[in-house]
């Protein structure tokens, strides 16, 4: 104890002097937490080569980033965990049968060029890990688009699709078969995930389970996924393609990507607007791009290229959705704009 | 029903270590260090040279301009006249008094026979003769507040929200002296002309509510108590207007652009003082805290005693103390020693020796959008943030960042460990400097051209 002050060496830093406990790594560390019960429900269904494949995307990642900064004498970054979320992600958006390899390239491409390029966390524009999956359809489009049957048995933890392979949900509505699907997976199957699909995607109670932890600790706002989910609900139900709305809408929210999509692609901190009402439009745009994909596109998904697309009017988006300056009527406010 | 603003974080309060706690006399010290410079305005320029008497309460300070007088918070032997230390950063003019323990007050103290007779004009020069400055630590000179704002104030608020983490000084007042906080609002409601005075304090201080309601019914006093949500900043004079009256004060304006008046707590108490007694400032209640301090206390000292004794009447400072700060943690600022006198502003020295300082080796901003949401300006602070480092003054203009009040919300929220608000106040001043150069220059092309004129 000190009675005489002289001794003390003191920073004299600006204001504030506390800080928060939260920080871009307890952040990533949520997400990852949250991601958890997706794998799980993953290795339960695919067996244990959705594990392998998330840690090898996870390691690539991590091994990428250190590369990038090592190369480029710049500081290492790999404590704010940010490239080991892009590493499950991306993982989460392939079939569980891909060549570990190619999980590789796809990481090299999200951490190297999309991310890293751009100068890192918090620069690029788009989501590394869907712009990392769209350059491995791109690339292996017959590897990207094969999908076994979890009911027929796990993946094998080496070499191609040797197990029966089977259609997504989406695809067979795609191709016209709504009532084979219907009667194929009930709906508890699609919510539980008991249905073909990629590593990550299947279980919309799982992501549901993550989702809700997020916004339980104000990781992310209800704002994007609410719009994005609902804008698909409400599209599918208004133009269904059949004569049961209901279950066509249900089928289409629960099919495919969109609850992964919608917690964990489109809330990326990094492509997304930084106002609610920003974050609102954002996910309005992402559900009516997504459902213009699967009714008129060639692909059946259209959760990953949506989001994509989004991404790139984040910065549109944010110029529109200034706060209202403080003081200042909203009325007068855009009169002034217009002027 | 609680009230609140929009935006705005909600550190802990850090409260608990001394709002249980009476406000302690501290022991007179020895010598006192009174800076001229306590408030908003020039500093005041010393009216004593060294080897005077001075007794307690007697001016040695008198202002020019906008400013407050200044006065003796001892009676004694001057012993300096100098530049010292103090809390603002750097040195100021200073009156060094040696202490003769007698306390002698000066004959240019004298109660007025009947305070309730007094005029509205006497009552704001003894206001102004008794040095009063916004004691919340804004120290704008409460009689310019006053007499500006009367006409066009129907709204007098008593800001009670102490929003600050740590400081209880105004939250002991409550409790200890709430005739004294009342007696004050009756009589800025009488100067003011309103029926009405409204007293905002954060439900964190429901004790302090309740005495405070209790003062109010016994004396049936003009006075309301509203209860604010627990918010930081709360207690920044815009955001309790808003607050309040549901009212935003417009953009470089003041609250009395919106019919409000704001007096902190211990302001209220100095007015009261004033009127009744004709007391000028001279002590001033400090809360010492913080993870460093070994005993927190509430202590009452006179103005001008060097914080080293503060520290001392709480037991000394822990070895691993590595910031002292003058002031709050959110908008305090830190110092380079503990050699510093406390001043009419200072509410609060806190030393900290724990995990408190949170940097960042390589702060990014990963646009988490949390600082928009915190701004209680509605700024975009990662945006201005962009615009200071790439140097782009006019962007930062067009997206208001003189708005910016620098409260520190945006900071403490930011994950990526971001300095903003110290950017903000680096940009503040380049759009200043700008704005001075641009003027500078349309200036001489006028010259020149009335030049080319007379040519």
């Amino acid at each position: 104890m000190l009675n005489d002050y002289k001794g003390l060496k003191l920073i004299a830093s600006s204001n504030p002097h506390i800080r928060t406990n939260e920080d871009t790594r307890s952040i990533m560390l949520d997400v990852i937490i949250a991601l958890c019960p997706a794998l799980i429900m993953s290795v339960i269904r695919f067996g244990f080569r959705a594990l392998i494949s998330v840690l090898v995307s996870v390691v690539s990642a991590m091994f990428f980033e250190w590369l990038y900064r090592k190369l480029l004498h710049k500081t290492q970054t790999l404590g704010d965990l940010s490239a080991a979320v892009t590493g499950i992600l991306l993982a989460f958006v392939c079939p569980v049968t891909l060549p570990y390899w190619m999980l590789i390239v796809g990481n090299f491409f999200a951490i190297f060029l999309v991310k890293q390029l751009y100068g890192g966390l918090g620069k690029n524009f788009l989501n590394p890990a869907l712009a990392g999956r769209a350059a491995l359809v791109a690339c292996y489009t017959s590897q990207m688009t094969t999908w076994i049957d979890p009911a027929s048995g796990k993946a094998a933890l080496f070499g191609g699709a040797d197990a029966v392979t089977a259609a997504t949900p989406l695809a067979m509505m795609k191709g016209g078969e709504f009532a084979e699907l219907t009667s194929q997976y009930s709906l508890s199957d699609m919510f539980i995930g008991n249905i073909g699909g990629s590593m990550g995607e299947i279980s919309a109670m799982m992501l549901l389970i993550g989702g809700l932890y997020l916004i339980f600790r104000k990781v992310i706002s209800w704002q994007i996924p609410v719009a994005y989910i609902g804008t698909v609900a409400v599209l599918t139900f208004l133009f269904p393609q059949g004569n049961d709305a209901m279950s066509w809408m249900l089928y289409n929210v629960l099919g495919g990507g969109l609850f992964l999509g919608a917690f964990f692609m489109a809330t990326d901190y990094v492509t997304s607007p930084v106002t609610k009402k920003g974050q609102l439009i954002f996910g309005l745009g992402c559900g009516l791009i997504t459902v213009f994909i699967r009714y008129f596109g060639s692909y059946p998904e259209g959760v990953c290229y949506s989001i994509l697309v989004m991404n790139c009017c984040t910065w549109i988006i944010d110029k529109y959705t200034k706060p209202t300056r403080f003081g200042v009527d909203k009325k007068a406010a855009k009169e002034a704009a217009k002027k | 029903m609680a009230q609140s603003f929009f935006g705005g974080v909600h550190p802990n309060d850090m409260k608990a270590a001394t709002n249980e706690k009476a406000i302690e006399q501290l022991q007179a010290p020895a010598q006192v260090v009174i800076p001229m410079s306590m408030h908003f305005g020039a500093p005041c320029t010393p009216t004593v040279s060294k080897g005077d008497h001075v007794k307690l309460g007697q001016k040695i300070g008198e202002f020019k301009g906008l400013g407050a007088p200044i006065h003796a918070s001892v009676s004694g032997t001057v012993a300096a006249v100098e530049p010292r230390p103090y809390s603002m950063g750097g040195k100021v003019m200073s009156v060094v008094i040696d202490n003769d323990f007698k306390d002698e007050l000066s004959e240019e103290i004298h109660a007025p026979a009947d305070p309730d007779a007094l005029s509205v004009e006497e009552m704001i020069e003894m206001i102004k003769q008794a040095g009063i400055v916004g004691m919340g630590g804004a120290t704008f000179p409460t009689h310019v507040k006053i007499s500006s704002g009367i006409g066009k104030v129907d709204t007098v608020i008593i800001n009670g929200a102490e929003c600050e983490p740590y400081i209880t000084g105004d939250h002991r007042a409550m409790l200890e002296r709430p005739a004294e906080i009342i007696g004050g609002c009756c009589y800025l409601a009488k100067m003011f002309g309103v029926n009405k005075v409204v007293i905002g304090v954060e439900d964190n201080k429901k004790n302090g509510i309740d005495m405070l309601n209790k003062v109010i019914a016994e004396q049936k006093a003009p006075v309301v108590v509203e209860s604010l949500r627990c918010r930081y900043p709360q207690g920044g004079e815009k955001q309790l207007c808003q607050a309040i009256t549901g009212k935003q004060v417009p953009p470089g304006g003041l609250p009395a652009n919106i019919g409000c008046a704001v007096f902190n707590i211990n302001t209220t108490i100095a007015i009261y003082h004033a009127i009744k007694d004709g007391m000028p400032v001279v002590r001033k209640v400090v809360t010492v805290s913080g993870s460093g301090v070994v005993e927190p206390k509430n202590l009452e000292c006179p103005i001008g005693t060097p914080v080293s004794l503060l520290f001392d009447a709480c037991g000394g400072l822990k070895d691993e103390t590595f910031k002292i700060i003058a002031g709050g943690p959110m908008m305090g600022m830190a110092q380079a020693s503990a050699d510093f006198p406390v001043a009419k502003g200072t509410g609060a020295v806190l030393a900290f020796a724990g995990n408190e300082n949170k940097v960042s080796e390589d702060p990014t901003c990963i646009r988490c959008g949390r600082c928009v949401e915190a701004c209680p300006m509605h700024l975009e602070p990662l945006y201005l943030y962009l615009y200071v480092q790439k140097n782009r003054i006019e962007d930062l203009e067009a997206a208001h960042v003189m708005d910016c009040i620098e409260c520190g919300a945006c900071s403490y929220i930011c994950p990526g460990r971001l300095h903003l608000t110290h950017s903000f106040k680096v940009g503040k001043q380049k759009v200043k400097e700008a704005a001075a150069k641009a003027k500078a220059a349309a200036e001489a092309a006028k010259a020149a051209e009335e030049a080319k004129k007379e040519a």
